[in-house]
């Protein structure tokens, strides 16, 4: 199954690959001043998430991220965007909140270096060896020893938005 | 007049005629082609035999991998050609027209004359489009539908990759279709094409809400989202007959999504010229139409793997290649069904289309899906389900069968009871009203009564 060319497997060229994927993806989206741009370059960024838990053997994961994330998401950004035309071509790089900005990203980074890069609070665990299936994905979120609470909060959670969200748009009658 | 009623019959006579001369053909050959595919080892193993010519295996597997992907990707492009054809004959003939006639035998070759016509048109890229996006839209749309052939099993032994997660990834697939249309309407520059995609957004992901809900049914039905699992599943019993309601909720949300008749309001010639493909132009306008024609197609392809056996008829396990010609056929029968919808239905308007969508389909969809899943357990808890080891036979699930099938009538005739009594109630309403019920939109103010 490994194909070694030049001394990288082919799950290396394909992490590269996804890795290009993301964070260029993510570059474009902030350097972009075109917020449809951005969108787009948001939903590559997006598609190479999918990728990485292609490679995490979370074939689900993958198809939700595609679905969930650019199936819907994505248009809905690009749509809201469309909507307000005034917003497709920015002049301002910098709004008044930049350093709040600044600010919240480089805490995640440190937070994400302390935790990770030097294991501060405890070395990392090692992926555990058995690659649960879909099934047991399913199985852990209904039986009713693993996850099936969260999960009907989630969706009650969910339905609550969406009666929400049809109470705000009604129009009075 | 005298041409109708003297070949009437013998018009008929001919295609049947012809059509069971191929099939015998086709059994005949497919027998010992297939036992050639299978022993010739050059074509069955390649990888083997690179290895064997002294190639790195690493790169033979490589090459046999992407030659697989070259033909999956390749096949629904080339019947695309063919389609157009279909299409256009069908057309025709439900409009009493002959069509394409003049470029080859029974005009076949017409559609590689428009491929060149075509590949001879100006590449236009409008002032103020957005170039990048403009340019890979196209693109997208057909990639989003050639990846789903990737999934689809054409017989036991040939299909491109087996996917734990199958449906969910035409689901996933699927949807960024929508984004293709978006991205061109919006690259364009152009209010049409605007307008086009701002009304593809509404339509094309309100109908993804029923048509993922009623493929949860074959899902369920066989227990696994792997199409190759949901077509095994169907070796004794196909699920249409166990859910005709769920397959009739995926072929009408199916056609919706692919934005054709009666559905076609994303194109709308009358009011937006040709929607979000108004500025593209040759091969880029080509492609976006080659996406729809395999997409149509396709769409047909997964009735017949969901709901219809896919693969499976007679003599199958005993040659494979038959696999594929009855793939192609159930696929054909839905096909044709599609473009009959499409030739003879008038298009709705876009509040018709909403509320068919919101107030039928979604409730219909999530009913069904309970009751379905209500009565599979119930089938269970008796023990009329069939074994798993006889679950290929066809006796062994008729009683299974014969529930859900009640349970699906009794559903329909709900339902229709349901819209009989609103008929009946808007028309009691117009004859106390005196006047005609005004048909506005339902973001309109209600237009006064007829008193003056």
């Amino acid at each position: 199954m490994d194909v070694v060319v030049g001394g990288f497997t082919a799950e290396a060229f394909a992490f590269g690959f996804l890795t290009i994927l993301t964070l260029g993806g993510a570059i474009g989206v902030v350097a972009n001043r075109n917020l449809v741009r951005g969108a787009v370059w948001l939903m590559i960024s997006l598609f190479g998430v999918a990728g990485f838990f292609v490679l995490l053997s979370a074939p689900f994961l993958a198809a939700v991220q595609i679905l969930v994330y650019i199936g819907a998401i994505g248009i809905l950004i690009t749509f809201a965007v469309m909507l307000t035309r005034s917003m497709t071509n920015l002049e301002e790089r910098f709004n008044r909140q930049w350093w709040l900005g600044a600010a919240a990203s480089l805490f995640l980074f440190l937070f994400l270096l302390f935790a990770v890069i030097i294991p501060y609070w405890g070395e990392v665990a090692d992926p555990p060896a058995v690659v649960g299936t879909t099934t047991d994905l399913g199985v852990a979120l209904v039986s009713g020893d693993q996850f099936v609470l969260p999960f009907e909060v989630a969706s009650l959670l969910l339905t609550a938005a969406m009666i929400g969200a049809i109470v705000i748009a009604r129009e009075d009658e | 007049m005298t041409n109708n009623n003297s070949g009437g019959l013998g018009r008929l006579v001919a295609p049947v005629i012809t059509i069971v001369v191929l099939l015998a053909l086709f059994f005949l050959v497919a027998r010992p082609l297939d036992s050639f595919f299978r022993s010739t080892v050059c074509i069955n193993d390649l990888p083997g035999c690179l290895v064997d010519s002294g190639v790195n295996p690493d790169l033979a597997r490589f090459v046999s991998i992407f030659i697989g992907v070259l033909v999956t990707a390749t096949f629904p492009l080339l019947i695309t050609i063919l389609l157009i054809w279909v299409e256009r004959k069908f057309a025709a003939r439900i409009q009493d027209r002959i069509g394409p006639n003049r470029v080859g035998p029974l005009g076949l070759i017409q559609p590689l004359a428009d491929v060149l016509k075509l590949l001879g048109k100006e590449d236009i890229t409008p002032a103020g489009a957005d170039k990048w996006i403009y340019n890979s839209s196209p693109v997208i749309m057909v990639m989003s539908v050639l990846l789903i052939w990737a999934v689809v099993p054409f017989s036991p032994y040939h299909v491109g990759v087996d996917l734990e997660i199958g449906a969910l990834y035409f689901v996933a697939v699927a949807s960024i279709g929508t984004l293709a249309v978006i991205m061109a309407g919006w690259a364009s520059n152009n209010k049409y094409a605007l307008l086009g995609a701002f009304r593809v957004v509404a339509q094309l992901i309100s109908y993804e809400v029923p048509l993922a809900i009623s493929l949860l049914v074959p899902v369920m039905l066989a227990g696994s989202m792997s199409m190759v699992g949901i077509v095994e599943a169907q070796a004794g019993m196909w699920f249409v007959f166990m859910s005709p309601v769920a397959a009739f909720l995926f072929f009408i949300s199916s056609q919706a999504e692919t934005g054709r008749a009666p559905f076609d309001l994303l194109e709308a010639e009358s009011e937006l010229v040709a929607g979000y493909n108004i500025e593209y132009s040759g091969m880029k306008f080509a492609m976006f139409f080659a996406g729809e024609f395999m997409h149509v197609f396709t769409n047909g392809v997964l009735m017949a793997v969901l709901f219809t056996g896919g693969y499976y008829g007679p003599f199958v396990l005993d040659a494979p290649l038959l696999g594929v010609f009855y793939l192609l056929a159930k696929a054909s029968f839905w096909y044709l069904i599609s473009l009959w919808m499409r030739n003879a239905l008038p298009r709705v308007r876009i509040d018709q289309l909403m509320a068919f969508n919101w107030k039928f389909l979604v409730p219909l969809s999530i009913v069904n899906l309970l009751m379905i899943s209500f009565l599979l357990k119930v089938v269970q808890e008796i023990g009329i389900a069939p074994d798993p080891e006889n679950a290929q036979n066809f006796i062994a699930n008729i009683p299974q069968t014969i529930v859900l099938l009640l349970g699906n009538a009794v559903l329909i005739a709900g339902v229709l009871n349901v819209i009989r009594n609103q008929g009946r109630q808007a028309r009691l309403e117009d004859e106390v009203g005196g006047f005609t019920r005004p048909d506005t939109l339902p973001s309109m103010p209600e237009s006064a009564p007829a008193g003056d």
